[in-house]
């Protein structure tokens, strides 16, 4: 099963295994991670679930939608360049071994 | 209570919704290390509610993407989670609350999120077996488990959980028939505008309408809804009947123990009742808000309860400051999607920005020349500029929103306060 690492603003990193079709914020949710917020369930309307993806593997995710690129300007913590929302990141066979990084705050 | 609470102190919560799972949630992350007990009385681990009347009435995601954390949340975070149990009363004096079981629980800090009920329509026939509400698990597993079935739907409301039920059930094909006293849809939330498109909308997929009617009564055989009797005298056959005309607050509780309630349970600007050992956050809270013309205010809604849960969780590790989180919203229907930032309730004068037409707009409510809130329609951008806009306190003059040249994107990222 695909693998993806979550790394807390504090430097701590969890591996989940996430089956394909599962978002990148549904699997943190289901596992009880503390740096994804999710607020509005996963409908790319609140931007609680703002991740940093590492540089070298954007290439790998899906295209980001007019929705999602909108509501990234809405982040509680600064939007950069390799920005994302976790709830739009659902898992594709490219994309085991990502490594994202969560934001200080979400809210 | 600014210096908080001990590292012994016991937080006890009633309601394990929204506002009561986040409360429990944040305290802990803000380390608090003393006791919690969070009381639901719904069977279920906590969930999230919005999905209920979108996606999991659809069918599309199942209990385990409907859970706001796993079983194991709750153990890890030494989160004390009693379910299926009411809280009987508060004993103010004794600090502690009986449950419906008999237990009785001490409390250092009590926080009310009882959250509200479905109102239930004064009707002949409300008790008959099809007539369905939308605002719970076990609701929504019947309604969906009927839906399957139905072959008249007739929905008694037009605010956001009757018009997102008529879409998941025009998706299915069934014929959908709503019913609502005023003339217009959402009437109570969007401006008439915003309701003219809805309706519009929801009409061109053959969502039926009549307004400006009231029903008569529910109508059965054998014990099973058959129709709906409107006052104008036309009988709507119907198989499910779904009453969404919004709901009450559940502040009993608190009024049995003296606490003051005024359409909702009366707290303050840190969101503290008269008794400086409880609280009151989301639903059930009336409160003081520096985004409503009118006060105190009372939300349902996802975010309030969320940021009220964090704001009483600041408090209560020592770091009190009054409640400001700017209030939004959100609706999907279909294809449409409604995103509302601010609250626009008073608001005298409506500038549409973007493109109506097609429905890829944005209503600025105003009274005044006070920008009190954004309702896109389609148009996440703007929604994303409003929230910044309005949570830092800064306007869009009339003539600026209504300037289709005017870069709102750089005024929501650069403009000072």
């Amino acid at each position: 099963m695909p693998r993806v690492t979550y790394v807390s603003h504090d430097g701590n990193s969890t591996t989940l295994d996430v089956p394909l079709g599962t978002s990148v914020m549904q699997a943190a949710v289901l596992h009880g991670l503390d740096g994804i917020v999710a607020e509005c369930g996963g409908s790319c309307m609140c931007a609680t679930c703002h991740v940093y993806v590492h540089e070298d593997q954007l290439a790998k995710l899906p295209e980001m939608e007019l929705g999602e690129d909108a509501m990234l300007d809405g982040t509680a913590s600064p939007r950069r360049p390799n920005s994302r929302l976790s709830c739009q990141l659902v898992m594709a066979p490219g994309m085991d071994g990502l490594v994202v990084d969560m934001p200080e705050t979400q809210t | 209570m600014s210096t908080g609470l001990s590292a012994s102190a016991k937080i006890v919560i009633v309601g394990a919704g929204h506002g009561g799972f986040q409360l429990a949630a944040s305290l802990r992350q803000n380390g608090f290390d003393g006791h919690i007990a969070l009381i639901g009385d719904e069977p279920h681990l906590p969930y999230q509610r919005p999905p209920l009347s979108k996606d999991y009435l659809d069918g599309k995601i199942g209990l385990d993407l409907l859970l706001m954390r796993p079983a194991t949340f709750f153990d890890e975070h030494r989160i004390e989670l009693l379910n299926g149990v009411a809280v009987g009363e508060i004993d103010r004096a004794g600090q502690a609350v009986t449950l419906s079981d008999g237990r009785r629980l001490a409390y250092d800090h009590l926080v009310l999120a009882t959250g509200a009920r479905n109102r239930v329509p004064p009707l002949p026939g409300v008790e008959l077996d099809g007539v369905c509400y939308l605002r719970n698990l076990a609701e929504t597993e019947m309604l969906k488990e009927r839906l399957a079935a139905c072959e008249h739907a007739v929905v008694i409301g037009a605010g956001f959980i009757g018009l997102e039920f008529a879409a998941i059930a025009r998706g299915k094909g069934k014929p959908v028939h709503i019913v609502e006293l005023t003339e217009r849809v959402m009437g109570r939330v969007v401006c008439p505008e915003t309701s003219a498109y809805f309706g519009e909308a929801h009409r061109k997929t053959g969502v039926e309408f009549s307004f400006g009617v009231r029903v008569a009564r529910l109508g059965g055989d054998g014990g099973k809804v058959t129709h709906v009797a409107l006052d104008d005298g036309r009988n709507l056959p119907a198989d499910i009947v779904v009453v969404s005309i919004g709901v009450v607050p559940n502040e009993e509780l608190a009024a049995t123990a003296g606490l003051a309630v005024e359409n909702g349970i009366v707290v303050d600007e840190v969101l503290l009742t008269a008794d400086p050992a409880i609280s009151a956050i989301g639903d059930c809270a009336a409160f003081p808000s520096r985004h409503s013309l009118k006060n105190p205010v009372r939300l349902e809604a996802v975010q309030n309860a969320a940021d009220h849960a964090r704001c009483v969780a600041s408090r209560l590790v020592g770091k009190p400051h009054p409640y400001e989180a700017l209030p939004w919203f959100w609706s999907e229907q279909g294809a449409l999607r409604l995103q509302i930032a601010g609250l626009t309730t008073g608001f005298q004068q409506v500038v549409l920005r973007g493109n109506y037409e097609s429905g890829e707009y944005s209503a600025f409510c105003y009274a005044g020349e006070r920008l009190l809130g954004i309702e896109s329609i389609n148009k996440p951008a703007d929604h994303a500029f409003a929230r910044r806009l309005l949570a830092a306190g800064r306007g869009v003059t009339l003539a600026e929103a209504a300037d289709e040249s005017f870069d709102l994107r750089a005024a929501a990222m650069t403009r000072p306060a």
